[in-house]
Formats: structure tokens, C-alpha cells, sequence
């Protein structure tokens, strides 16, 4: 009798483990279904109806995390019947919680996304379609860079509106340059400039430019040169790998080439590149326009930005950009997808402030503003979202880009010949291109 | 013998049985059978939900395509794991340099990660003036968090910047070693890391069963003539066996675990070559959103840990035969 009594507690247990795990299952259903159609309201312009609160996951934890929750407050204030609460996590963690939080009821509303992430997240069912917001705001692609806006569509579908951009930028530190008899206010452009000026700080007994072997930073360089060489990561439909064509091929070994003359010591860890610039010891880093505010709280040191030096055959930089997003809900309510779009408006319109925190905004008009212009640095790199090189709307890149930062890692270090390291890179990430079709059916 | 005692006491005090009182004797007899099962229940339970039930989940996710976003989870048999194993897969190359890894930083990190702490405690189990200071020097590095450790060490480390480098430079060694961005520097670095970060641990297992080896054996082997390293080879190893296999085996576990330390210091650099089965795993189930995949991964991986496992219990029990 005990014994069956023990069995049936032991059943209850299971069974509490199996109503967990169905309703996980329910959970990932939940996210399936498609009914949050268009919301009521008129798409973002005001919200009039019950108060609400908003939940914003975003992954600004560094200085510009501060503006933006400033900026989130002063939201607040003005709106006495939406409550936005902000949550930040660090990226990564950021976009491995989301979906598993979205589908089982605890996500946020409105999550801040990478415009490469967007495709992903849009292909598994997390966001939701924001064509009605671009409509009724009448936000087109003239308002924003071409393309910032084209960014945000994954299958013609609007899932991002656009709040900024970050590229890849220039920095060089004028007291080194001085040092070795260059003009520090006249940074080089092209790439007979560029290799003169290394040559020149050789002399002086300075390797000029730290070749990154890692994504952050030689990775995103090597990256731009490709583009800058007419090249491209994947085809147009980013079905197939193409970064170990010719171009890819010359643009890599130019930065190779770099070490191997003596402009770049071999073996840079991660960081110390730009370490070496903020302490002399190099003169140029190509990096994110994220240091803007790092280097202003370095006095000791003087130093420049400007749009990458034109070292292929077109000028291109990487580039990436924060998008707004709004999350499926499990139980759609109509209340809190307007009052988040109202919520989406705002901010943008309000992206000076955010350019404060060292991006460059999406929007045009406000990067048109003078008070934009008065941001000396950020503006210095607007001219780049003309030719900025942004990811491809295509769900699961994000391995595929590991692996052809990897390859460029394998180059870099010398462990490989660059058309080795791209060859075997592209045979890779061509399976990986396949296997995401099969996954996501495109 | 504290068996035998309770024996007696129990006898002597036992009232003789109650003839008239059955149903107390039966619920008393009941209850008895049930306590173990009583006092095994919170466990049953929490292994139910937290160790059986995810075992049974990541079998039946690993047969599948499984992305919990998605509509489609199909059925996918045993596609998940002739992926592991055959070449022309897109993981195959990367899951099997992932376990080449591990296995690199297991072989070397463990003997040195089982020696020098027992080195360490015989040391610090002598008494002499500062022995608790140095317990916690040794000690103090295993409370930092991988976070800091890896931070730490990859600046320290770095080829063109890092201390170290400068340092072996000043002694007259090579200036520009690649600690962190080749192989075999990025191993030795991989495992002298772990080693300083947390021999401490094991030191202080290791102490602990120093202390309760008995100071007569130490005496008598003594008196018996028996030189420093007789005492250390017949008294102190054999004293230590329970505690020298506990220390093994986490020791293999931990280490076929590792992922914070290349994560952080090496960033799986050169190219891949450093990256390990757990991140590589962590990679495909949560970045890449291949949970069935990963899940295949994970139980292939679990059963090498095992017959590791086995295979080193055995070699203990046959050492105690």
C-alpha cells in the first residue's frame, strides 16, 4: 500500500515536470501564432487610451546607456498615461534571453535590436511587422539614410524603424603624428597617403597601425576593405558565400601585407590595438564611433576622427544600427502596441540627444540640425552612411559571421595564407548558409 | 561498533510488545517503512525536475530539429548526430576541433592540477610563523570570478603590451612570445592560468585529508626508520586515496568543462583553435538557436566524460585490490 502510495507521489512529481514541460511547448507555440495583426490606433501619432506600462529591453551598458534612460525619463514626463521601465542586459545575454522571455509571457514590449539581428528575429517569430507605424508616421526612406531604412525589411516587411547608426571610423592620434613630421590636422585619405604616412611613422620608429586579428577590431576593418574593394560577404540573396573572391582576397592581404612590412606588430590581442592608440604607441585605429566618448575622457591624449581612408576602389565602412522592435505578446493587447509605437515616434525624433551618447542618428532631419553638427566627432562621420556596408537581411547570419571572422582571425595570426583562410572559411559558411535555409525555409 | 551499542540500547529499552495494541504497532511499523522514502522525496522530487526530466527533455530534443521559435520541429532521427561524425557536415569540422580542445586542456591541466596543490598542502600543512598567511595567498585566487581572472590575464598576456612579456624581456628571454593568439602558447597559457587560479581548491581538499591521517602512523614509520619520502610514499599517498580520487575525478570534470578561461583570454584564437566543447555547445543551442543539435552534442559529450569517469574509478579499485 505504501509502495503505491509512494508511486503516486512520485507520479505527481513527474507530473509536475511534465506540466512544465508542456507548457513550455504551449510557451513556444504561443509565439507561432500570428494574431497581432495591424493594432488598433493610428499607429503611433498619439495614445489617448487607459495608462499603460511598457516594458524596453535594450543593451546599452556602456556611457550611452545613461542618455538613453534620461531620454526614456523625459518620455515619462511628457506622457502621463505611458509608463516605459527599462531594462538593460549586455548584449549577448540580451539576444540569447529574448526569444525564450517573448515566448513565454515575461518579454519585454519594445526591445532595441541590431539591424542584423532583426532578420533572425523576424524569421523565429519574436517581433512583430511595423509597416503601419512607417505608414501613418509617413516615416519613408527619405527621412533616413537609404541604407539605414532598407535595413529594417526582412521579406519586404517592415520590423525595425531605424534609431541610429554606428560605423566604423577613422581615429588618429595627433601627437604621434607630429612626432614623426606628419601634418596632425591633415590625416591621410587615400591609400597612397595612408601607406606614405606609415612609412614616415616607421622611420620615426612607430608601427602606425595595429592589424586586430579579432572581429573587434581588425575583423569589421577587414570587413570595410572588402567593400572598399567592390567585394561583398555573401551574393545579393545571401545564399552563398563570396568573401574569398579576388577582392576579398587583395583587401585581406593589404592588411596582412601590413604586419609583414612592419607596420603592425604580429600577435595583437584583443583591445590592445586600441590600447596602443590611446598610449602612443600606434597612430591609427580603425574602430567604432563608440569611442567618441572613451577618448574625450582621455585628456593626455590629442586626437582625430574621420571617415575611413579610401584604401580600395570606393570608399565603404562597416556599419551597423540600433533598431526599435516591437515584441509579439502572447495575449495581444492593442492598448500597449499603439502607446509603443507612440513611444517609438518619440525617440526618434528625439535622436539628437541620442547622438550625444556617440551615434549617428538615423534620422535625417535631425542629422540636418545644427545642434547635430555641433557634435564635432559624431558628425565627422555622418558623410560614411552614404556608403556605410550594412549585414544583409537574412535569418542565422550570426554564425556565418563567426565564421568568416574566424577566417580573417586564421589570416591575421598567419596561420593560414589569406586565400586559404577565405577559401576554407567560404567552404564552411556556405554549409552553414545551406542549413539555414533548411531551417528557416528561405 | 556504534552499530552494535544501538543494538543493545535499543534491546534493553525496547518495552515488550503490546499484545493489545495491534493498530499502533502496525502504524509504527508502517511509518517506518516509509521514512526513507519520506527522507528521499525532496531529492526524488528535485532530481525528478532538475536531473531526469531535462536528461529525458535533451534526448528527445536531440532527435529533432529544435528551435522552440519556430513552428517546425521536425523529427529528425539520428540526423543530429551522424552529423558529428561524418566530414562533410557544417559542424563536423568545428565539433571535433571543439573536443581536440578540451581534450588538450584536460590532459595537461589535470596532472598538474592534482600535484602541485598536494605539493602545496604538504607545505602549508608544516607549521612555521605565516602558515595561515600563505594559506590564503594560495587560496585567494579561486575566490575571483572567471570574469576577472580572464580580464586580468589577457592584459597581463598580451603579446605587444602584457606584462609578462615585458618582464622576460628584462630577464633576457624572448620578448614576443604569442601567449594568447597561438598554439602552444595559447595552451600554456590556458592551463597556467587555471593552475594559479585554482590549485588553492584542491590544496585545500587536499589539506583537509592531510589532517585526518593519524600523526601515530607518521610516528611509528618513524621509529621504524622509514626516510621523508617512505613516509610521504607509504603513509601520506595511501592516507590520501579517498581524497586523491575525489580530487581526480572533479578535477577531469571540471577541466573537460572549461570554457570562461578561453572565452575570455584567447577568445578561441588562433581562429578556432582554442574554442571548447562547452562553448562551442553554448554556441549552436543558444546563439545559433540549434537546440537539437546542441543537444546531441551535449549527450555525445556527456559519455565521453563518462567512460572517462569509469575508466578512472576502475583504476582506483583495483589499486585498493
Amino acid at each position: 500500500m505504501m509502495q503505491n502510495e509512494m508511486s503516486r507521489r512520485r507520479l505527481l512529481g513527474l507530473g509536475l515536470g511534465l506540466g512544465a514541460a508542456a507548457s513550455l511547448t504551449l510557451a513556444g507555440c504561443g509565439g507561432d501564432d500570428d494574431s497581432s495583426g495591424p493594432a488598433a490606433g493610428n499607429g503611433g501619432k498619439d495614445y489617448t487610451g487607459p495608462k499603460v506600462d511598457l516594458k524596453l529591453w535594450n543593451g546599452f551598458t556602456g556611457g550611452d546607456g545613461d542618455i538613453f534612460k534620461a531620454l526614456v525619463n523625459q518620455f515619462n514626463t511628457e506622457h502621463q498615461n505611458i509608463a516605459v521601465s527599462i531594462a538593460t542586459y549586455q548584449w549577448e545575454d540580451y539576444y540569447n534571453k529574448l526569444p525564450g522571455a517573448a515566448s513565454s509571457g515575461a518579454g519585454p514590449d519594445i526591445a532595441v535590436m541590431h539591424m542584423d539581428q532583426l532578420a533572425t528575429f523576424a524569421a523565429r517569430g519574436v517581433i512583430t511587422e511595423l509597416d503601419d507605424v512607417a505608414k501613418t508616421l509617413e516615416l519613408s526612406e527619405g527621412d533616413f539614410a537609404p541604407t539605414v531604412w532598407k535595413g529594417g525589411l526582412y521579406n519586404s516587411k517592415r520590423y525595425g524603424i531605424p534609431l541610429d547608426m554606428h560605423p566604423l571610423g577613422f581615429y588618429y592620434n595627433k601627437g604621434v603624428m607630429q612626432k614623426a613630421g606628419l601634418d596632425p590636422n591633415k590625416p591621410p585619405t587615400t591609400k597612397d597617403e595612408y601607406t606614405a604616412a606609415l612609412t614616415e611613422l616607421k622611420k620615426s620608429g612607430v608601427q602606425g597601425f595595429w592589424v586586430s586579428p579579432f572581429q573587434f577590431t581588425g575583423g569589421m576593418t577587414f570587413y570595410s576593405l572588402l567593400h572598399q574593394w567592390g567585394g561583398s560577404v555573401f551574393d545579393a540573396e545571401a545564399t552563398k558565400a563570396t568573401f574569398n573572391s579576388d577582392q576579398a582576397v587583395e583587401a585581406c592581404t593589404w592588411l596582412t601585407d601590413l604586419i609583414k612590412q612592419g607596420h603592425s606588430p604580429a600577435n595583437v590581442g584583443q583591445d590592445a590595438d586600441y590600447l596602443a592608440f590611446k598610449s602612443g604607441k600606434n597612430a591609427f585605429n580603425w574602430n567604432g564611433i563608440w569611442q567618441i566618448n572613451d577618448l574625450k575622457k582621455s585628456p593626455d591624449i590629442q586626437w582625430g576622427v574621420a571617415p575611413l581612408p579610401q584604401i580600395g576602389t570606393q570608399p565603404a565602412a562597416w556599419a551597423n544600427s540600433h533598431n526599435f522592435t516591437i515584441v509579439k505578446q502572447r495575449a495581444n493587447d492593442a492598448n500597449k502596441v499603439s502607446a509603443a509605437k507612440v513611444f517609438i515616434n518619440w525617440l526618434s525624433q528625439h535622436s539628437l540627444d541620442w547622438a550625444k551618447g556617440g551615434q549617428v542618428p538615423a534620422r535625417k532631419a535631425v542629422r540636418d540640425s545644427a545642434d547635430f553638427k555641433a557634435l564635432a566627432e559624431v558628425n565627422a562621420l555622418a558623410p560614411e552612411l552614404e556608403y556605410a556596408a550594412f549585414p544583409p537581411a537574412a535569418p542565422g547570419l550570426g554564425e556565418v559571421m563567426t565564421t568568416f571572422y574566424n577566417s580573417f582571425n586564421e589570416a591575421a595570426l598567419g596561420k593560414k595564407s589569406p586565400k586559404q583562410a577565405l577559401d576554407d572559411g567560404v567552404t564552411k559558411a556556405n554549409k552553414q548558409l545551406e542549413d539555414n535555409r533548411k531551417k528557416y525555409g528561405s | 561498533m556504534a552499530d552494535v551499542i544501538e543494538a543493545g540500547a535499543a534491546r534493553a529499552d525496547a518495552p515488550p510488545p503490546a499484545a493489545d495494541a495491534p493498530r499502533g504497532g502496525a502504524r509504527a511499523g508502517r511509518a517506518g517503512r516509509a521514512t526513507p522514502y519520506l527522507f528521499l522525496a525532496p531529492y526524488l522530487l528535485l532530481f525528478g525536475v532538475f536531473g531526469l526530466l531535462p536528461i529525458l527533455l535533451g534526448l528527445w530534443l536531440s532527435v529533432h530539429q529544435w528551435d522552440f521559435q519556430l513552428p517546425n520541429r521536425p523529427f529528425v532521427g539520428l540526423d543530429n548526430y551522424k552529423e558529428l561524425f561524418s566530414s562533410d557536415s557544417a559542424v563536423y569540422g568545428d565539433w571535433w576541433q571543439s573536443v581536440r580542445a578540451t581534450a588538450i586542456f584536460t590532459v595537461f591541466a589535470v596532472p598538474l592540477l592534482v600535484v602541485v596543490p598536494l605539493g602545496l598542502a604538504l607545505l602549508l600543512n608544516r607549521s612555521f610563523p605565516g602558515r595561515t598567511f600563505f594559506r590564503a595567498i594560495y587560496f585567494a585566487p579561486y575566490v575571483l570570478g572567471v570574469a576577472v581572472i580572464g580580464l586580468l590575464w589577457r592584459f597581463l598576456l598580451d603579446a605587444n603590451l602584457g606584462l609578462v612579456n615585458r618582464i622576460a624581456g628584462m630577464v633576457g628571454l624572448p620578448a614576443d612570445t604569442p601567449w594568447v593568439t597561438a598554439v602552444p602558447w595559447a595552451w600554456v597559457s590556458l592551463v597556467g592560468v587555471t593552475v594559479w587560479w585554482t590549485s588553492g581548491f584542491n590544496a585545500v581538499i587536499y589539506l583537509a585529508g592531510l589532517q585526518d591521517i593519524p600523526q601515530e602512523l607518521y610516528e611509528a614509520a618513524k621509529v621504524d626508520g622509514a626516510s621523508a619520502w617512505e613516509r610521504f610514499r607509504h603513509v601520506t599517498l595511501p592516507g590520501l586515496r579517498p581524497v586523491l580520487l575525489f580530487v581526480i575525478t572533479t578535477t577531469v570534470l571540471a577541466s573537460a568543462n572549461v570554457f570562461g578561461q578561453s572565452f575570455l583570454i584567447t577568445q578561441g584564437a588562433p581562429g578556432t583553435e582554442t574554442r571548447t566543447v562547452v562553448w562551442f555547445i553554448v554556441e549552436e543551442g543558444l546563439r545559433d538557436n540549434d537546440a537539437g543539435r546542441a543537444a546531441a552534442m551535449s549527450i555525445v559529450f556527456a559519455l565521453m566524460l563518462a567512460v572517462v569517469s569509469i575508466a578512472n574509478f576502475r583504476l582506483f579499485r583495483y589499486r585498493e585490490d
